[in-house]
């Protein structure tokens, strides 16, 4: 039993565990020592949560527009970082007019859901389009290839993006009604974050509610098992793959204009880091379940809030802010060492069994 | 006018001929079978008459209407139902969502009846209807694929090999299952490689050898037929 077990180990796996332990050994010392020596508040963790909280539920509404298409597809949809920026890119200038006129200042709260449908339409029509542009036609392809062609729709985006709207920052108007702190459950937050928060979270409920009891929901899931039998039960399987890569982008064009609102700003790259990084959270979560996504995009936000100040600090590292986001794709290359699957994909592949 | 009319059709798997030149008829209200050895084209015959594969040449008619300007899901629309081999259920939805799924083309949502009668033919899934599917026994899930089917209220059904895999006793039930379905109406063309059970049940049969029909006749005579005996019966 113990010689079988001690044959099916190699050398790889012995040194992946020691790795393993000595960076788990280096958060707990580096967490003991950042609590003991008492640096940090309890407000001040506060607010590291409540930064972790908002920047994941913002990964969690773009997660799922990957995990959804890789459900129904197999397909990693790498343009899914520029369909998130195409949508706050755009809206930028209905913002922006609404600003100038005035409207914003009067109504500050429709001009706000304006903004936000206007640049949840956009970014929906961009993952439209490319799916029914570059990716449709290649449906029956080997599935290298729509891979390939998911990064060149990003590069054609993306530089789209620069020669419309310039290589330029763009400061996005900020609105008095979101500036300041209040208390909320108990705690003192800062206003925007509390918005951010309350939409990730009805959206992510709204979206749930689809796919678990609505007929596209269910014919989403169907097509995502098995498209043949999904097509003998009368499902349009190339509609609803569309509903799916629709979906996907409104969402992600939601996550666009809160990440705007809680920056203040918009540029043509500014897709890349938390499209990646809401990509490492489908990953950790598991991808293709809905869920997931959105616990391994909350679970993503707090590390990279908290991680730097808990244990980086802790082992003496100079600047620790700077390397937040090294902390996440190291969670990602050991997500994918330790549980390729993700935190839910276990469970996913007994209930397909 | 026969329910189904298959003339002279021809289906390709790539380079691959897998059907050469079938014609047959499925009149309404019949039980009809198609038997075969494996690789014979049976499936390849469904998938073409559901619309998944495009014959070449030749032409599918279901009540006179050519069903090769239709793409696979709108022909669902047309009436007719798939069980697919190895009986293709969702794996990872509940029973009930499998069944909504079936009555996925029907634009009514009075499923009501149609579960009421579901549940009378299968008990079992009445039991298991919040379970996912994929936990459900061989026997289970092949009861599931043929409701799921029902749920269409589709006037033809096609039945790929609903004995695979069943122990004798399941194999049994569910071949009264689809003289039952039958009886209340719906016409059944029967894919089987168990031909004694599939021959006790239809009214005529087709034998199919590589892509081709060689026989015809009525079930009572080709139990007889001394080639079906030898090759589909295991009698010397």
């Amino acid at each position: 039993m113990l010689k079988n077990w001690l044959k099916r180990i190699s050398a790889t796996d012995i040194l992946m565990w020691g790795i393993g332990l000595i960076i788990i050994l280096g958060v707990v010392w580096g967490s003991v020592a950042t609590l003991s020596s008492g640096k940090y508040d309890s407000a001040a963790w506060q607010n590291l949560i409540v930064t972790g909280l908002t920047l994941g539920s913002i990964y969690a509404l773009i997660a799922i527009g990957y995990t959804v298409v890789y459900g129904i597809l197999r397909m990693i949809n790498f343009a899914h970082s520029e369909i998130f920026s195409g949508g706050p890119l755009v809206a930028y200038y209905l913002a922006r007019a609404l600003n100038d006129n005035g409207f914003l200042a009067k109504q500050p709260i429709v001009g706000l859901v304006l903004v936000a449908l206007f640049s949840m339409f956009i970014s929906m029509s961009i993952a439209f389009l490319a799916e029914r542009i570059a990716y449709r036609p290649l449906r029956k392809a080997p599935r290298l290839i729509p891979l390939i062609t998911a990064i060149g729709v990003s590069f054609f985006l993306l530089y789209t993006y620069k020669g419309l709207f310039g290589s330029g920052i763009k400061d996005y108007p900020q609105l008095d009604i979101l500036k300041g702190r209040t208390p909320f459950l108990g705690m003192d937050i800062q206003i925007v974050y509390i918005v951010i928060l309350i939409s990730a979270f009805v959206l992510l409920a709204i979206l749930y509610s689809i796919v678990q009891f609505t007929k596209l929901g269910k014919a989403m899931r169907a097509v995502s098992e098995d498209k043949d039998t999904a097509a003998l039960m009368g499902i349009d399987v190339d509609q609803i793959i569309s509903a799916t890569f629709m979906i996907g982008g409104a969402l992600a064009g939601a996550g666009g204009f809160l990440y705007a609102l809680m920056f203040h700003q918009v540029a043509f790259a500014m897709g890349f880091f938390p499209a990646l990084k809401a990509f490492t959270s489908a990953v950790v979560g598991g991808i293709g379940n809905v869920v997931g996504a959105m616990i391994g995009a909350m679970f993503l936000g707090i590390i990279e809030a908290m991680g730097p100040n808990i244990f980086l600090d802790g082992l003496g590292v100079p600047a620790p802010n700077q390397l937040k986001d090294a902390i996440a794709f190291v969670l990602l290359v050991f997500i994918l060492i330790f549980r390729p699957t993700g935190i839910l994909g276990e469970r996913l592949a007994t209930k397909k069994a | 006018m026969a329910m189904l009319e298959l003339e002279n059709v021809h289906t390709y798997y790539g380079n691959i001929h897998a059907l050469k030149g079938i014609s047959m008829k499925v009149e309404k209200g019949e039980i009809v079978t198609l038997i075969g050895a494996n690789g014979a084209g049976k499936t390849t015959t469904l998938r073409t008459i559901t619309g998944i594969l495009r014959p070449r040449e030749g032409k599918v008619t279901l009540n006179g209407e050519d069903l090769s300007q239709f793409k696979a899901h709108e022909i669902v629309y047309k009436g007719v139902s798939m069980v697919p081999e190895g009986r293709g259920i969702f794996g990872r939805l509940t029973v009930s969502e499998n069944l909504d799924m079936g009555a996925y083309s029907r634009k009514d949502k009075n499923f009501a009846p149609d579960l009421e009668r579901i549940f009378n033919l299968f008990p079992r899934l009445k039991e298991r209807r919040s379970q996912v599917a994929g936990t459900l026994s061989g026997g289970e899930q092949q009861m599931l694929a043929m409701a799921r089917a029902l749920m269409a209220r589709p006037q033809l059904i096609l039945m790929d090999e609903p004995s695979m895999g069943l122990a004798p006793v399941l194999v049994e039930a569910i071949f009264d299952t689809i003289v039952q379905i039958n009886k209340e109406g719906t016409t059944v063309l029967l894919v089987e490689q168990n031909a004694l059970m599939a021959l006790s049940i239809a009214s005529r049969g087709y034998v199919l050898q590589t892509g081709t029909i060689v026989l015809h006749d009525t079930a009572e005579n080709l139990k007889k037929n001394e080639m079906v005996q030898k090759a589909y019966l295991g009698m010397e």
